[in-house]
């Protein structure tokens, strides 16, 4: 099989990556399909890195297998490189070399032409709105600038398959957004890409389908509807001001959405609703009908970790981090 | 390397495109640190400063008490002080390596369908290119005060040539020792902790009949010892002897234990 055009862009099948004794990947099966914006969404650790490294032939798994638009990892690597493109954790970028010396390089180590690669550097440079800067050195750009050159790099052996690992992180706001308007144009352009994220606002925006990878393992797949009506669609969160009545408060918004959640400590009650911000009336008709008095609600859109509680049943270990940080103080 | 495990199929490029794709990666490398080199001036500073002052120091202050069989103490030192320098000079390549698994970059390279040992050749032959500056530089200040070459043309090019030469399998190790310890700071300490032994213990600075005589037999087998005495010798026109063949025989020893070993500790995908 050499690369069929008719092959998925991605099939991972049991694949393990143990270091040492952790156990980073432990038998991840995944399948994308070409043409999409696929995320892998999970916490730091879940293995979503080990994966993307093992998929751009960076790293070796210890067992499973897995191939890109046909091509096998392990085996066929050096070919591999040749159709994928790849924007990892940190970012690569050449800094004393200006933003268009930095993609000249990258398209002189594709094998194109010194003409072909400054074509396709300064047409890069154009696309990612860093025209201004394209003969400065890219120690002098700000962060967004520099993510935003090495998503560029990383698109200059036009690549079958795009790998973004965790482009936003370390972002601020503004840069998030012009990253992200990058990557809804590629997608346009009908370019396969995956992209790991610990925020589910972004996988939500970007992906058009989602796995959900916890502890080295995939728990959950679909598109971001799906997902999200698993969770609940968006969580109600209600603080009473008399503690007696939690459970009372509990058994009420029970009956707008599955397994509320209760927090003595906080005094709050938790629902994922489904039903959207228009039944909130309702239920604090309910509770009110109840007798039961409110200090506080809101009404907020499901975070990664209310997807986690919703599908584990346990918070995320991040979370679950600073749940205990908190509470020791 | 990992190209000869690649299963042969219909797209895979014969050997001649591999190797003309190698040999343009490699060349484009060389431009690349090069670049490095030209923007980064104070590099440059760093390793010629301390060559500069040890030759100074060497033939103003201790000079005077060392005898020698050469006229005066310059020229039995200057060899000496350029080639350890140019041995220096492979601190640069497994900093500048280290430097690059840190910023990140040779994860891109390595996701890249180019070669692998051009990352490592085309560092190499940079720094080559930059210690034969180092060495220009050298001998211009040696001969400022009072080193003369007392051999023909050819015995005076080869004097700094042989210490190039030498430099460059001993750059080779250290590539992959700042490949396999991935930190700058380690490389610092690996790095001092050997070469400083390694360049003392030798016909460098003193000559060897001075040293106590359990010693002087390390440094006589020391494989510097034998560059040094080539470099001098042509330096001073006399026959190099059998100091010339032990030290190719050197080079070409650690290259094919160091330039294989570099490569692999780049292209190692744990």
């Amino acid at each position: 099989m050499v690369g069929a055009a008719s092959a998925p862009a991605i099939v991972v099948k049991g694949l393990t990556k143990t270091f040492g004794k952790v156990e980073a990947l432990r038998g991840v099966d995944l399948e994308v399909e070409r043409g999409v914006v696929f995320g892998l969404l999970g916490p730091n650790g879940a293995g979503k890195s080990t994966l993307v490294r093992i998929l751009t032939t960076l790293q070796q798994p210890t067992s499973g297998s897995a191939t890109v638009v046909g091509i096998d990892v392990v085996r066929d690597a050096a070919r591999l490189r040749r159709s994928i493109g790849v924007a990892g954790q940190q970012v690569a970028v050449d800094d004393q070399l200006t933003g268009l010396e930095n993609l000249e390089v990258v398209g002189r180590f594709h094998h194109l032409s010194k003409e072909e690669s400054k074509k396709r550097a300064r047409s890069l440079i154009e696309r990612f709105d860093l025209e201004d800067a394209a003969n400065r050195r890219a120690n002098t750009y700000s962060g967004g600038m520099r993510r935003r050159l090495d998503v560029a790099a990383s698109l200059v052996g036009d690549p079958e398959v795009l790998f973004l690992d965790e482009p936003t992180t370390g972002l601020d706001p503004r840069s998030r957004l012009s990253v992200w308007v990058a990557i809804e144009e590629l997608a346009r352009g009908g370019t396969t890409v995956l992209l790991t994220t610990q925020y589910l606002e972004e996988a939500d925006r970007l992906a058009s389908r989602i796995a959900v990878v916890d502890h080295g393992l995939v728990i959950a797949q679909g598109t971001a509807t799906e997902l999200k009506e698993r969770v609940g669609g968006s969580v109600l969160v209600v603080q009473l001001s008399d503690h007696g009545r939690l459970e009372d408060a509990r058994v009420v918004l029970s009956r707008y959405g599955t397994n509320p959640k209760v927090d003595s400590s906080t005094q709050e009650v938790s629902v994922p609703m489904s039903a959207g911000a228009g039944a909130i009336a309702e239920v604090v008709r309910a509770l009110d009908t109840g007798g039961i008095t409110l200090s506080n609600l809101t009404f907020h859109q499901p975070s990664l970790d209310d997807v986690f509680f919703a599908l584990t049943g346990h918070a995320s270990e991040v979370a679950a981090a600073e749940a205990t940080g908190k509470s020791k103080k | 390397m990992t190209s000869s495990t690649t299963a042969p199929s219909l797209t895979t490029p014969s050997l001649m495109t591999r190797f003309r794709w190698g040999v343009s990666d490699t060349f484009v490398m060389v431009g690349r640190n090069l670049l490095r080199y030209v923007r980064l001036p104070e590099n440059i500073v760093n390793v010629t400063v301390s060559p500069i002052m040890f030759l100074l120091l060497f033939t103003y202050v201790l000079g005077g008490a060392i005898r020698t069989s050469t006229p005066d103490y310059i020229t039995f030192v200057l060899p000496g002080i350029l080639v350890q320098t140019l041995l220096f000079g492979g601190f640069g390549t497994a900093l500048g390596l280290a430097q690059d698994v840190q910023s990140g970059l040779f994860d891109r390279y390595r996701s890249l369908p180019m070669s692998r040992s051009a990352v490592i050749v085309g560092r190499l032959v940079a720094d080559l290119l930059s210690n034969i500056f180092v060495a220009v530089l050298m001998i211009g200040i040696g001969m400022l005060i009072g080193f003369r070459f007392g051999g023909s043309f050819l015995e005076s090019i080869g004097s700094p040539a042989i210490g190039i030469l030498f430099a460059l399998p001993a750059a080779a190790i250290f590539a992959a020792v700042g490949l396999t310890v991935r930190s700058v700071e380690a490389v610092n300490v690996i790095g001092f902790t050997l070469i400083f032994p390694i360049t003392f213990v030798s016909s460098a600075f003193v000559p060897v009949e001075s040293m106590p005589s359990w010693l002087q037999p390390v440094a006589e087998a020391n494989p510097f010892s034998l560059a040094v005495n080539a470099s001098r010798s042509l330096a001073l026109g006399e026959d190099p002897g059998s100091s010339l063949g032990g030290v190719l025989i050197w080079v070409v020893v650690l290259s094919a234990i160091g330039v294989p070993l570099a490569v692999r500790a780049y292209s190692r995908r744990s």
